[in-house]
């Protein structure tokens, strides 16, 4: 391919053409416009006129311009011009594809591995030898694997993915080592500073040109989350500023049923010039303790991952006491030293047995309780075998107490001796005891030992077979001072001596509070990795892999503690949960002190970026550049020959215009359509008084509703000052209903739900004093459901509308008498019907037949009397469908009639007819 | 005659009828909008009105005398009529192709709107008495009426057969005294017209031409390079700078119009140019006007 101007061409041999365009310039100008053959009868007039300007009439110079110039794009059109040529040709017989591999990489891999099979492709039709290597997989000491062809590395490039550490200063070195003597090097770089990369570089240029391939795009990595003033703080780096940046997050751990789902979420916003991100969220206590991990969205790194070990874990532990605090003893008390040991990582709380139970804590401390009451003492052993940690203290009272000694209690990992023993003091010989180290088997294996710690007075334990196996740690003279016993899922631990400083300093040092933290009482402070080095052997429970996926697969590694804490991941210790006696670590992939800094290469280095500009194909658009300026130049030619002209205007130009308006038209003619059918609807609703039945989809049905309502119209019409339109059928979907003061519904068996939106409305339409007449036409077989197929979907359709309490008309409701007085509604059928029930407490009006009832339109009228039927009229105002038999038959029909009439006057001007009650008192009123 | 045959005529006047009531609503609508007295003679004759009092001469019959006017006075006198004939009006519409043009596809051609002038006009006469004839290709014996008019929309419908390019009216065999009316596009070669038209005037003919122009003859709106054919393409006329012609076309145009002014004003006709575009009922109320102006 040829690059001329940064644009490569396929056929470049076709721009020889451009040598032309002179040639068609001068041919366009020597050749006059096209001439237009025009029918004009007073030629007679021109025969024998003679141009004034003997040469032709020129074609403008700009429309020839305008020709060449689309000419020249069709030419260089097929000349095949691509945008972004690939340029970078590779070089050499072997080619060493080097990628970081690293965590960040990981973000854009799919980049690079297609980046990397564009080199395998190139290798492999320049027949170079390949060898691709994983800086972060490389391991010290192990032999590269050597040059092959790029098939057989193509088939291998899937096993080659980012690792979640990043290459260190080793691996690099050991690479650096190895290296061939002569080779090309694609070095698709991850972006980042680290030491050993300069080196590298540096070995690899003496060997052959380096070409470097890096993302454009900043490294974001989310950094370890902490605790802080009840809030968590989330904080994320990115290694380029310059562009505001707003990331979400989440924070992941088991939800409810045990599965992980997203606990929270959050933002957080690199501000212009920032690296540095940081956000706070606040969880509840009991969520935060099960947060397992922090993943910036979008990012499909290791590094986007923060993973949360007991850092955040607040465990909930009760201190119960024995007695009451006293003033000015709080200093000495048992409690107070436990409180400023554990305030800080625990959330503390405190109360009866009865009242901390219930509140399931993971640990509970009894400060020298000796008695449990039977029945309490069942529930804390059933808490305890369920996975409770019970830690008790001696103390004078347990010390004196008799009960048990020398029995096993289920809730003493030992039993007890009478009495305790005191040494140093001013009774007994001895010296105060010292501690003996720590035995490797112990949870307080490692911790550092003060030498001014001393036991003045203690508890002493029965010896017994399981003693040693019990004691966690002991005095120098071998007498257990911690023991321990599991019970069920959980563990008792004693500590032999009290919880204040009355029978030792214990409590007053350091190791005190890290015996806690192993005995995992108290949380992980913030700074405790430095503490975990010497805590021996780590076991992975999850891995992260390079994409910031969480793997709980075997091989999970054992790694020691100061291995683990000391250095920054890598194969060894790769990033993950770890775990020692139930405590949990988060090996992460940076530390709150890991920077993370674009990397700065030499001058000379030559670097590419990751993402080239895809290759564009620039033939298309000039090809639609031609097309346009050559449909232009017809057009000005045909303006220019007065082809186009005010007077005759030309076929082509009018369906031009027709074509566009009729775009126009169509475009716009939908929107336009549906509002206007709404706006005519909502006119003819509310011109006049409109009756409105809910079309049921049954055409017989909806057009015996029809016809009721003409004919309830009519009678409307003829008796009364209500004088309705003709009724309007609603579709519920699609109408507005506030329009109309009453809705006909016939209930028919296959008809539809509406939708959620269309209820809404309908809830609405009845909140806003809207009424809607059910009529089940079934003779409200079965009082209102039950039974009857139209009943039945009757409650379907009415269980989402807001129905109040119903209650058949009782004798004295508005109904009886909003126009006609009458005592049955009947249809073509009669049946009681329901209303809204009246309130529990309406009380009959004095000197009136009727209550003080409630104030508005009942919402819902309930029937099955099939009233349409009975007031349907056919076009000639002749009624359409029988009632009853002969002259009784008429009377019903009446009687229908009249109740139509009493339920739209009752709509329309609700419970004025009760409004008689008062008449009494407004007489009162008049005759003052 | 066949059946095919009576067919075809039928659908043939079927398409004449179809197209004729246009053409004569057209005209009755013109013709509305203009009112003519009729032509007296300022002479005692055979007519209706009133002309003068005369004493009686001898040879006057009894019931002529005015016994009224005859009372006032010793004398007997009779009532002599203002004379009032029938005129004959002959019209030629041009028939050539030349007046199929027109420059719009919905406005009117020039043989339609001079048409509609002359059979609004010819209502008129009709109206007022006079007779109408028809000259040119299809001819028409005077005669006054409803029936006639009708008879005169039906030869002017008709396309004549194989009409010339452009047509030169033939008033040799009219008889003297009459009235013409020549509406077309005068765009035919001038002297033939002169000759006729002065033939006319010899003979008594006196009359109005009126030039019926399409709009763009008259105003010549092309540019650049055209061919320009006649209707028939019997004349072509290429130039490649249209707009330069603007300024000549339309000093022709002003000569060929002065050229029939002069013979208008030699031989006492009229003569007036009309666009096929504009109203009508200006240009039939001139003519109107131009032939009765000869009358007085």
């Amino acid at each position: 391919m040829t690059t001329i101007a940064g644009i490569g061409f396929s056929a470049p041999w076709l721009l020889l053409a451009l040598l032309a365009l002179p040639v068609i310039w001068i041919l366009l100008r020597a050749v006059p416009p096209a001439p237009l053959r025009a029918v004009f009868p007073a030629v007679t007039l021109l025969l024998g006129l003679d141009d004034k300007d003997s040469t032709a009439d020129r074609t403008p110079w700009w429309l020839l311009v305008l020709r060449c110039l689309a000419v020249a794009l069709l030419i260089l059109a097929f000349a095949g011009p691509v945008l972004n040529p690939d340029r970078n040709a590779q070089s050499g017989t072997r080619i060493l594809i080097l990628t970081d591999a690293s965590w960040a990489s990981a973000a854009d891999w799919d980049e690079r591995t297609a980046r990397i099979e564009r080199a395998l492709d190139r290798a492999e039709s320049n027949g170079q030898l390949v060898k691709i290597v994983a800086l972060s997989a490389v391991k010290p000491g192990q032999e590269l694997p050597g040059f092959a062809s790029a098939i057989v590395w193509r088939e291998n490039l899937p096993n080659i993915r980012p690792a979640a550490w990043a290459p260190s200063e080793e691996q690099m070195q050991a690479l650096a080592d190895s290296l061939p003597d002569e080779t090309t090097t694609l070095w698709l770089s991850d972006g980042l500073a680290r030491t050993g990369r300069a080196a590298l570089y540096r070995a690899l240029s003496t060997r052959g040109p380096v070409r470097i391939v890096q993302s454009d795009k900043s490294v974001t990595a989310m950094m370890p989350a902490r605790f802080d003033e009840g809030e968590v703080v989330l904080s994320a780096r990115r290694s380029i500023s310059g562009v505001e940046q707003v990331l979400g997050l989440r924070v992941i751990g088991p939800g409810p049923s045990g599965l992980q789902r997203s606990l929270a979420s959050g933002q957080i916003t690199f501000g212009m010039d920032d690296t540095d991100a940081e956000t706070r969220l606040e969880l509840p206590a009991e969520m935060r303790n099960r947060v397992e991990r922090i993943v910036l969205d979008d990012i499909a790194s290791a590094g986007a991952v923060a993973l949360v070990g007991d850092g955040l874990r607040r465990r909930e532990v009760a201190i119960l006491g024995n007695r009451a605090d006293r003033e000015g003893l709080r200093l000495l008390s048992g409690k107070h030293y436990l409180n400023s040991a554990l305030a800080p990582s625990v959330d503390l709380m405190s109360g009866a047995f009865a009242d901390v139970l219930p509140a399931n804590p993971d640990v509970i401390i009894l400060d020298d309780v000796a008695k449990i009451a039977p029945g309490e003492a069942k529930d804390i052993e059933a808490w305890v075998e369920r996975g409770g940690l019970l830690i008790r203290f001696a103390g004078p009272q347990m010390a004196a107490t008799t009960v048990n000694v020398g029995q096993d209690d289920t809730l003493l990992p030992v039993r007890l001796r009478a009495g305790g023993r005191s040494i140093g003091g001013a009774m007994s010989w001895g010296e105060p005891r010292k501690l003996a180290p720590f035995k490797a088997d112990t949870p307080f294996y490692g911790l550092p030992l003060p030498q001014d710690i001393q036991v003045r007075a203690q508890v002493l334990a029965q010896p017994g077979p399981d003693l040693s196996a019990r004691t966690l740690a002991s005095l120098a003279d071998g007498t257990p001072l911690i023991t321990r016993k599991y019970l069920g899922a959980g563990q008792i631990v004693l500590f032999h001596v009290t919880a204040n400083a009355e029978w030792s300093n214990l409590p007053l040092s350091g190791l005190f509070v890290s015996m806690l933290e192993r005995l995992s009482v108290a949380g992980r402070s913030q700074n405790a990795d430095s503490r975990i080095t010497n805590e021996g052997l780590w076991r992975a429970q999850a891995l992260l892999d390079g994409f910031g996926t969480v793997m709980a697969e075997p091989p999970l590694p054992i790694v020691d503690g100061a291995k683990l804490a000391g250095t920054p991941p890598g194969p060894e210790n790769p990033p993950g949960i770890y775990a020692n006696e139930g405590r949990f670590y988060a090996h992460n992939v940076l530390t709150a002190q890991s920077r993370i800094t674009p990397v700065t290469w030499p001058l000379s280095a030559q670097i590419s970026s990751l993402v080239a500009a895809p290759l564009r194909s620039l033939k298309g658009p000039l090809l639609v550049a031609a097309l346009v300026l050559l449909m232009l130049d017809a057009l000005v030619s045909m303006a220019l020959a007065g082809r186009i002209t005010r007077i005759r205007p030309q076929p082509a130009t009018q369906a031009l215009v027709l074509v566009i308006s009729l775009g126009l038209t169509i475009a716009s003619a939908p929107a336009d359509g549906r509002a206007q059918a709404a706006d005519e609807l909502a006119l003819a609703a509310t011109s006049q008084t409109v009756l409105a039945h809910v079309l049921t989809g049954n055409p017989d049905v909806d057009r015996v509703a029809r016809a009721g309502l003409i004919g309830l119209s009519d009678t409307l019409f003829a008796r009364t000052s209500i004088e309705p339109a003709d009724p309007i059928g609603i579709d519920l979907e699609r109408d507005e209903l506030a329009l109309f003061p009453m809705l006909y519904w016939p209930v028919t068996p296959d008809q539809t739900l509406p939708s959620a939106t269309a209820y809404a409305r309908l809830n609405t339409y009845l909140r806003s004093g809207g009424l809607i007449l059910f009529d089940t036409r079934d003779a409200g077989r079965n009082a209102l459901g039950a039974g009857s197929t139209n009943g039945a979907k009757l409650q379907a359709l009415a269980l989402p509308l807001e129905i109040p309490p119903l209650e058949p008309v009782p004798k004295d409701h508005v109904l009886t008498r909003s126009f006609y007085l009458m005592q049955s509604f009947p249809g073509r059928f009669d049946t009681p019907i329901w209303v809204e029930a009246a309130p529990p407490g309406a009380v009959q009006a004095e000197g009136m037949p009727f209550r003080n009832l409630n104030d508005n339109v009942t919402p819902v009228v309930i029937g099955g009397n099939d009233w349409a039927a009975a007031w349907a009229v056919d076009e000639s105002g002749r009624w359409l469908l029988p009632v009853g038999r002969g002259a009784a038959g008429e009377r019903q029909r009446e009687f229908a009639l009249r109740f139509g009439v009493n339920l739209i006057m009752h709509v329309l001007t609700g419970n004025y007819k009760s409004d008689q009650v008062h008449v009494p008192a407004l007489l009162d009123r008049l005759g003052q | 005659m066949s059946q095919t045959a009576a067919h075809s005529l039928r659908a043939q006047s079927q398409v004449l009828a179809g197209k004729l009531p246009p053409v004569l609503a057209q005209a009755h609508h013109l013709a509305a909008t203009i009112q003519l007295g009729t032509h007296g003679r300022r002479r005692a004759g055979r007519g209706d009105e009133f002309w003068q009092y005369r004493p009686a001469q001898p040879g006057d019959a009894r019931r002529t005398i005015d016994w009224r006017r005859s009372a006032r006075a010793d004398q007997h006198y009779v009532q002599d009529k203002e004379w009032q004939a029938a005129q004959t009006v002959w019209f030629w519409v041009d028939a050539g192709h030349s007046m199929q043009f027109s420059s719009t596809d919905t406005g009117p051609t020039k043989a339609h709107a001079a048409q509609v002038v002359a059979l609004a006009l010819a209502i008129l006469l009709v109206r007022a008495g006079e007779r109408v004839g028809l000259i040119g290709q299809t001819q028409l014996p005077p005669a006054g009426g409803e029936l006639q008019i009708e008879r005169m929309a039906l030869s002017m419908v008709q396309p004549p057969t194989a009409p010339p390019e452009y047509e030169t009216p033939h008033l040799r065999g009219i008889p003297r005294y009459g009235r013409l009316v020549l509406l077309s596009d005068f765009l035919t070669d001038l002297p033939p017209l002169i000759t006729e038209i002065d033939q006319a005037n010899g003979a008594g003919l006196s009359g109005a031409m009126v030039q019926m122009l399409d709009p763009q003859e008259i105003d010549f709106p092309f540019r650049g390079r055209i061919i320009f054919e006649s209707m028939q393409r019997s004349f072509q006329h290429e130039t490649r700078q249209a707009g330069a012609l603007r300024a000549t076309y339309a000093a022709r145009l002003a000569e060929r119009q002065q050229a029939l002014h002069d013979l208008a004003r030699r031989t006492g006709w009229q003569f007036r140019t009309a666009r096929s575009d504009a109203s009508l009922a200006q240009e039939l109320l001139w003519v109107s006007q131009a032939i009765e102006r000869r009358a007085k």
